[in-house]
């Protein structure tokens, strides 16, 4: 039956900003969703805050809403929009929570709409425990024994019954959120509590632990006539214990008979069924216990998720894609595979190589948290390889992740010390076991600290022995190097093995004529021939990279997702794949991040998915100039790990295309670009490069305290400080120094009173694009990624707009800039001065949020400009305006979305939600209207959850802050807002003659006064203003914001915020919450 | 690692492939096919239809859940050779209890390891199946390997299922507690073990019999039905069997035969056969059920198929039939069914072992055939 001709319409319902559990995944998913459903002549209706995904882009849908996903908001858009269906499969959980909310309100009756994709019923039957349970239970199914519990009274009589250690699972959250193992009454209390706030409905499910069991996961499909197939097998390396999403995991299951298989099979369909997901995706859990095969079906997600897009990329089976297609009615057996584009949809695909993907933690950002991994997920991205071999898989995986200390090496080291180590699983569990197997721990000794297969560990041994062999004294053969490339050892891995350099390793290979050859991702093992060029390497015999006639442009992607490099580089290198593409050339992506649009087949001609390293990128290049005409490399799109290989790829010979590595060194070496500065008569903050702790002194005694001090060559402000005097000087030398050993730690003057911009402009050598001026909202010293900000600016004037665009022109052709720049400026409040703080002659994290708010298709720019196109061209063909700078489409504001409640400290207490110049935030929203306030409010709703339009707030400001915020909360006075504030705020205010309410600080001895931590775990407060000292303040104020993150009540840490909160506030109360498509924004 | 012995695939039309020697030693020859399931290979390699086939499997690890008692599809390893590109060094399965290496060691089973499989299932894919020997520890030379391997029998033309076909009559009968509700004739032209397991659990005693047996010893077992297993060869070369059949046809028998049973009721129908380039063998194959149109995800292994008119009803001296489901990957002929005689046949694998169950129903559609055989299919066919 062909498609549902009553659908004329869709809403889509996106996933909002990335966090941790719900990252690009669904960009990738929902963009595939958008193009389906265009490409069916249906028109498209989205919602997605997140204006850095490509699903935003406004060629994606017809009605583009960047408003925050709330069921208030989607019921605007369904009044407006009359949208004949809705699709909320394809959003993770936010996405699904917003339809239940919806279902509840009776919004889909309201506006004559319906839910396509998967029904309430089956929603509420698969996500529900309780009714998932029964429904194992109904199909012959074995779940862990277990107690639905809404109170903690009755979590700790269920824990008594269940016995410890128990797992606490709370209903209706993602990514585990709120989850974890107690092992004693303690435990339990924490754990559960936090999990019964986190749940929507007060649930939490306590269950008997199958921790150190084998986990698998299948991904399942099913469309309207019953047809269901399972896409993928996914097997964790590390077992029951940890969330498959902090879980090295392997496709195909690797240690399963058909037997056994089939029985998961078997269990799935029936899953399916009973669950009632009429048409699509999902996932299911399973634990496997290794002693007797006892399967325990551990959950399912009725929705596309993360696991769906590592699947999509692991098979090339597109799961997203094809669910839209199920949703408007057809079957699988009416979809076309299309790799094969001979062979129908309703099969399983069967892989012919080895897939990993190894997650990346950003515990080094939150040195505060409990790096244990636990059934709640910390991981920020992850990184994916393609091999022959699980050991070849596996290593290409590590190196993937692009941090040091992942790939295995060969030391000596303290084997006892190791094996109690690894009883605990962390982010170097796996290295620790390699590390104990190669000191001689054997198999059964790991397995029992571990519980990791023992297959597993028997290929770390065979890689530990191939190790063992390089490092002997003899002469590496062709016959050693071959089988050390087959088993995915790096030329470097082999450098450091035999004590020699990369480069001898790299000539062997030459002279062993010893090239990977590239295999394709074909879906079905070779049986049928595929169109599709999806790639991977391997040392194998035959190559089947096509040969290929028109000029090929190579876009290197950004890798794994981390803090300061996500979804907005990728953003970036889409883009540019796409314009590329449609100029007439030939794309070829490098990239290993399963979770992006980049790495999905359709985006360029060719996808090779592959390491971001020297070497990898290199193969990569070597083939395609085998292959056919190559004219050069983008590598100014991706952000800093492409950025880093400029320099290596130009020495070998290879053309980079838009600004050259010599250029980025003249931005990225602070001599160098001091001298741009001076030439060009720029204010920089006072600076000095020091090698040592005493030079440092001398440097911060010179210009003068509060420094900030940094590495030089980092993104997202790693290791950047500001320090107040000598004593934290030290400390931050000896920590710094350890992170970039090749590079002098860069001491700055702290502007501490100024407004901070950032400028992203387009250059070409002729002429300079200035793309957006945006000016920070916090002051500066917060970093850039964690501030929020507002285009265009609100303080600047004509004059100093002026002066940035001319500052910016001169810093761009110093430095020779083709394609992107972005410029951070700082402009001092007390005299109105211009300071450079830094120039990245790259694609920025801002550039999505730029082409959002003024509909300048900016990174399609840049990449037309590195391929040899004038910006004045670009005016011609209407990609940039045909005159003048970029201008915004009304006001949008850009906020910051931070992971605190994915994190804890040992003890269990929440880590400190202060913002500083390291960037911590995973994610970002856009809200945008036509003035301040509304867009602000709008961002924070996106973000955090709305701000409250009235009611009571609670103020306890710093000393140095209270001059500068009474102004604000007299603003909050004036809208009616009862204030509770601690002694001395509440003096100060009361000098100012604003009225508040005294509650004690929690330090303060007891009496009849609420604390301030009380009022807030109370909920007698729906905001909490609280400006801290700096880094690792007074225990009240960290007290104070923990409570009020894990209340989940907005909490502001800046003054610059509480002025911004203060006119959202005053725009709620005062006018309608207006929503507007980005299409008609784009009209205006 | 470096100790490996060298080892060479050699095939039909000169291309040769460089391994290391694996399992057993020596020199071995058979048709090169290639299978793309990812679990099952115990079950694959006792599968007696790849009797002299040298596998191929695509997948890339081999031999990690080692071999256990359980899993074996007949008694013994019927391949002749066995290809594989990253052998496990050492099993992990709670109910493995030998090492698969050693098990093909202990059969005679010569393999390679550490081949590009890959290439080498592109290449049979596009060159089509192939005679291919695999030599290990060998002092001949590239043009000596390749001459044996010309001088090595063909399959098409080939008569085996007299190699594996029960030499005696034995008896599966249904589990305890079920009932025996019928009884059937299993005609051993290769059968696997869970055959008879899945129509015994559905009350089915099965008589599995030797493939030379006559009508008159079908008959004094009294059965409600007879069934055409699988099994190796070309099917134009089984004419004892395929005029049996014709018998049991005429006889009103309900029959019901798979694989190789599918491709001898279609001759025995008067339709002809013919050999696929590289034929369908794995466990992810898609089969629509043009009665139901409903699609199963079907367990393959045949390098033959049945010549019949998929667009419209056929006649022959049975009367006439159709149809019943076409592989939606290449349109081959997948199932037939008789309207007036009450006999059906799958090309594919209902029983599975290795893939997928979503076929099983078959043999339910047998136990109903057997049941009501005057009014075969008729309703399907208003359908």
């Amino acid at each position: 039956m062909p498609r549902d001709t009553s659908i004329e319409s869709v809403l889509v319902i996106g996933s909002g900003p990335i966090i941790i559990g719900q990252a690009c995944e669904f960009d990738y998913s929902g963009t595939q969703a958008c193009r389906v459903l265009q490409s069916e002549g249906i028109r498209v209706i989205l919602i997605n805050s997140n204006p850095a995904t490509i699903m935003t882009d406004p060629e994606f849908a017809d009605a583009t809403y960047i408003e925050p996903i709330t069921p208030e908001v989607i019921e605007k858009i369904l009044e407006r929009e009359r949208p004949s269906a809705v699709l909320a499969t394809l959003g993770g959980q936010t996405a699904l929570n917003a339809a239940m909310a919806l279902h509840e309100r009776g919004s889909f009756e309201k506006f004559g709409t319906k839910l396509i994709g998967a029904n309430i019923d089956a929603i509420k039957r698969g996500e529900d425990r309780e009714i998932f349970k029964g429904i194992v239970a109904k199909i012959g199914g074995d779940s862990a024994k277990s107690i639905i519990a809404h109170s903690m009274k009755e979590c700790l009589a269920a824990a008594k019954e269940l016995n410890y250690p128990v797992v606490v699972r709370p209903s209706f959250t993602m990514g585990g959120l709120g989850s974890g193992i107690a092992y004693n009454e303690g435990d339990l209390q924490q754990i559960a509590g936090a999990g019964l706030r986190h749940s929507p409905t007060t649930e939490v499910l306590l269950e008997e632990s199958i921790i150190g069991w084998k986990e698998y996961e299948l991904e399942v499909m099913r469309d309207h006539k019953d047809n269901v197939v399972i896409v993928c097998s996914i097997e964790n390396i590390d077992p029951m214990g940890v969330h498959t999403g902090d879980s090295i995991t392997v496709a195909p299951a690797m240690t399963l008979t058909d037997y056994e298989y089939q029985k998961l099979r078997d269990l799935s369909i029936a899953i399916i069924r009973e669950v009632g997901v009429a048409t699509g995706g999902c996932n299911i859990q399973y634990a496997v216990n290794p002693a007797d095969g006892r399967i325990i079906v551990i959950e399912m997600n009725p929705r596309v998720s993360r696991s769906s897009a590592l699947a999509s990329k692991a098979t090339g089976f597109p799961i997203a894609k094809i669910a839209t297609k199920l949703a408007i009615g057809y079957t699988l057996d009416e979809i076309e595979n299309d790799i094969t584009k001979s062979t129908p949809a309703s099969f399983e695909p069967a892989l012919d190589y080895v897939v990993v993907k190894v997650p990346r933690f950003a515990f080094e950002k939150f040195p505060e948290a409990d790096d244990r991994l636990t059934t709640t997920m910390k991981s920020v991205g992850e990184a994916m390889a393609i091999g022959r071999s699980f050991p070849e898989a596996l290593q290409k995986a590590l190196r993937s992740v692009e941090k040091s200390g992942y790939s295995f090496s060969w030391k000596d080291g303290d084997l006892a010390s190791l094996m109690k180590q690894m009883r605990v699983p962390t982010q170097s569990r796996l290295q620790q076991v390699q590390q104990a197997l190669h000191l001689g721990a054997s198999i059964d000794e790991v397995f029992n600290a571990t519980k990791i297969d023992p297959w597993f560990l028997g290929q770390i041994v065979v890689i530990n022995e191939l190790a063992k062999e390089l490092n002997a004294k003899g002469e590496l053969t062709k016959e050693l190097l071959r089988a050390a490339k087959q088993m995915g050892f790096s030329d470097e891995q082999i450098s450091e093995i035999r004590g020699v350099s990369i480069a001898e390793i790299y000539a062997l290979r030459q002279k062993f004529s010893l090239q990977p050859v590239y295999k394709t991702v074909d879906t079905c093992a070779g049986e049928f021939a595929a169109i599709t060029p999806y790639y991977y390497s391997s040392y194998e015999e035959e190559s089947e990279v096509l040969t290929r006639s028109k000029e090929a442009i190579i876009i290197l992607g950004s890798g794994p997702n981390r803090i300061g490099q996500g979804i907005e580089f990728d953003y970036s290198c889409v883009h540019a794949s796409f314009a590329l593409r449609a100029a007439g050339f030939e794309t070829v992506m490098i990239n290993c991040n399963p979770e992006t649009v980049s790495t999905d087949y359709d985006t360029s001609d060719r996808l090779y998915f592959e390491p971001l390293t020297l070497e990898d990128v290199l193969e990569v290049i070597n083939a395609e100039i085998a292959a056919g005409p190559v004219l050069g490399v983008i590598t100014q799109l991706g952000g800093q790990t492409p950025l880093g290989l400029a320099r290596g790829l130009k020495e070998a010979g290879v053309n980079i295309l838009g600004t050259s590595p010599d250029a980025i060194d003249l931005a990225e070496e602070r001599g160098a670009f001091a001298k741009i500065l001076m030439d060009s008569n720029l204010k920089a903050p006072e600076f000095g490069m020091a090698n040592s702790f005493e030079e440092a002194v001398v440097i911060a005694d010179r210009i003068g305290y509060p420094v900030l001090v940094r590495p030089s060559y980092v993104l997202g402000g790693r290791g950047m400080e500001i320090v107040y005097d000598a004593d934290t000087l030290q400390g931050f030398i000896t920590a710094a120094t350890a992170i970039t050993p090749n590079h002098p730690v860069l001491i700055d003057k702290f502007l501490d009173d100024a407004i901070e911009i950032d400028v992203d402009a387009l250059v070409d050598g002729e002429e300079v694009f200035l793309a957006g001026v945006m000016e920070h909202i916090e002051e500066a010293g917060i970093h850039s990624g964690d501030s929020a900000c507002v285009l265009p600016s609100i303080s600047l004037n004509k004059d100093q707009l002026q002066e940035i665009k001319s500052a910016t022109t001169k810093i761009a052709k110093a430095i020779d800039v083709r394609g992107l720049i972005n410029i951070q400026f700082a402009v001092t409040l007390a005299n109105n001065t211009l300071y450079v703080i830094e120039a990245n002659p790259r694609a920025s994290r801002t550039v999505p949020f730029v082409a959002k708010s003024t509909g300048v298709a900016l990174a399609k720019a840049a990449a037309l400009i590195c391929a040899g196109q004038k910006i004045k061209d670009l005016r011609t063909t209407g990609l940039l305006p045909a005159s003048g700078d970029g201008k915004a489409n009304g006001v949008s504001v850009k906020e910051a979305v931070l992971p605190w409640n994915r994190f804890r400290r040992v003890d269990g207490s929440g880590i400190d939600s202060v913002l500083g110049p390291e960037m911590k935030s995973t994610g970002e929203v856009m809200g945008i209207s036509s003035n301040f306030g509304m867009a602000f409010a709008k961002s924070q709703s996106a973000a955090f959850g709305p701000l409250p339009k009235n009611g009571s707030v609670f103020i306890s400001l710093s000393e140095r802050d209270k001059e500068s915020a009474w102004r604000s909360a007299r603003g909050l006075a004036e809208l009616k807002f009862k204030i509770y504030a601690t002694q001395g705020t509440h003096e100060f205010l009361k000098s100012k003659n604003i009225d508040s309410e005294l509650v004690r600080k929690n330090s303060d001895p007891q009496n009849s006064q609420l604390s301030a931590n009380e009022i807030i775990t109370q909920g007698l407060v729906q905001l909490v203003i609280n400006t801290p000292l700096g880094r690792g303040s007074k225990q009240d104020g960290w007290m104070i914001r923990s409570a009020a993150v894990s209340r989940g009540v907005p909490c502001i840490t800046t003054i610059a915020g509480f002025r911004a909160a203060v006119s959202a506030i005053s725009a709620l109360q005062n006018s309608d919450f207006e929503i507007k498509s980005l299409q008609e924004w784009m009209r205006i | 690692m470096l100790d490996q012995k060298n080892a060479f695939l050699v095939l039909d039309d000169g291309r040769i492939f460089e391994g290391y020697a694996w399992a057993k030693d020596g020199e071995t020859f058979g048709e090169a096919v290639f299978t793309t399931g990812m679990t099952g290979y115990q079950e694959t390699l006792t599968d007696p239809s790849y009797h002299k086939q040298i596998v191929i499997m695509t997948a890339p690890h081999i031999g990690n859940t080692g071999v256990n008692p359980e899993d074996y599809e007949s008694e013994k390893i019927w391949v002749s050779g066995f290809v594989v590109r990253n052998p496990s060094p050492a099993p992990s399965n709670w109910r493995s209890n030998a090492s698969l290496e050693q098990t093909l060691i202990d059969a005679n089973v010569v393999g390679i390891a550490g081949v590009d499989t890959r290439a080498l299932t592109r290449h049979i894919r596009d060159r089509g199946a192939m005679r291919v020997g695999i030599f290990s520890n060998t002092t001949l030379t590239r043009e000596e390997m390749v001459v044996r391997v010309r001088k090595s029998a063909q399959m098409e033309g080939s008569f085996l299922a007299a190699d594996v076909s029960t030499k005696k009559s034995y008896i599966v009968k249904p589990p305890d507690g079920i009932k025996t509700i019928l009884r059937v004739a299993a005609i051993d032209l290769g059968i696997k073990g869970a055959t008879p397991k899945y129509l015994a659990k559905l009350g089915v005693e099965v008589h599995v019999m030797p493939m030379n047996s006559t009508f008159e010893e079908i008959q004094q077992i009294k059965p409600d039905g007879v069934f055409l297993s699988n099994g190796p060869g070309d099917p134009a070369t089984m004419t004892d069997v395929i005029s049996l059949v014709r018998t049991v046809l005429n006889a009103g028998i309900p029959l019901f035969g798979i694989c190789f049973g599918h491709q001898i009721l279609g001759r025995a129908l008067g339709f002809d056969t013919y050999k696929l380039p590289f034929g369908h063998r794995g466990i992810n194959q898609p089969v629509i059920d043009l009665t139901t149109g409903k699609v199963e995800i079907t367990s393959h292994n045949h390098g033959f198929a049945v010549a019949a008119p998929k667009e419209s009803t056929f006649n022959t001296v049975y009367g006439s039939g159709h149809v019943t489901h076409i592989s939606l990957n290449d349109s081959v002929v997948e199932g037939i069914a008789m309207s007036d005689t009450p006999a059906f046949s799958v090309q594919y694998h209902p029983e599975s072992a290795a893939g997928p169950h979503d076929s099983t129903y078959l043999f339910q559609r047998f136990v109903d055939l057997m049941l009501e055989p005057r009014l075969p299919f008729k309703e399907d066919l208003v359908k």
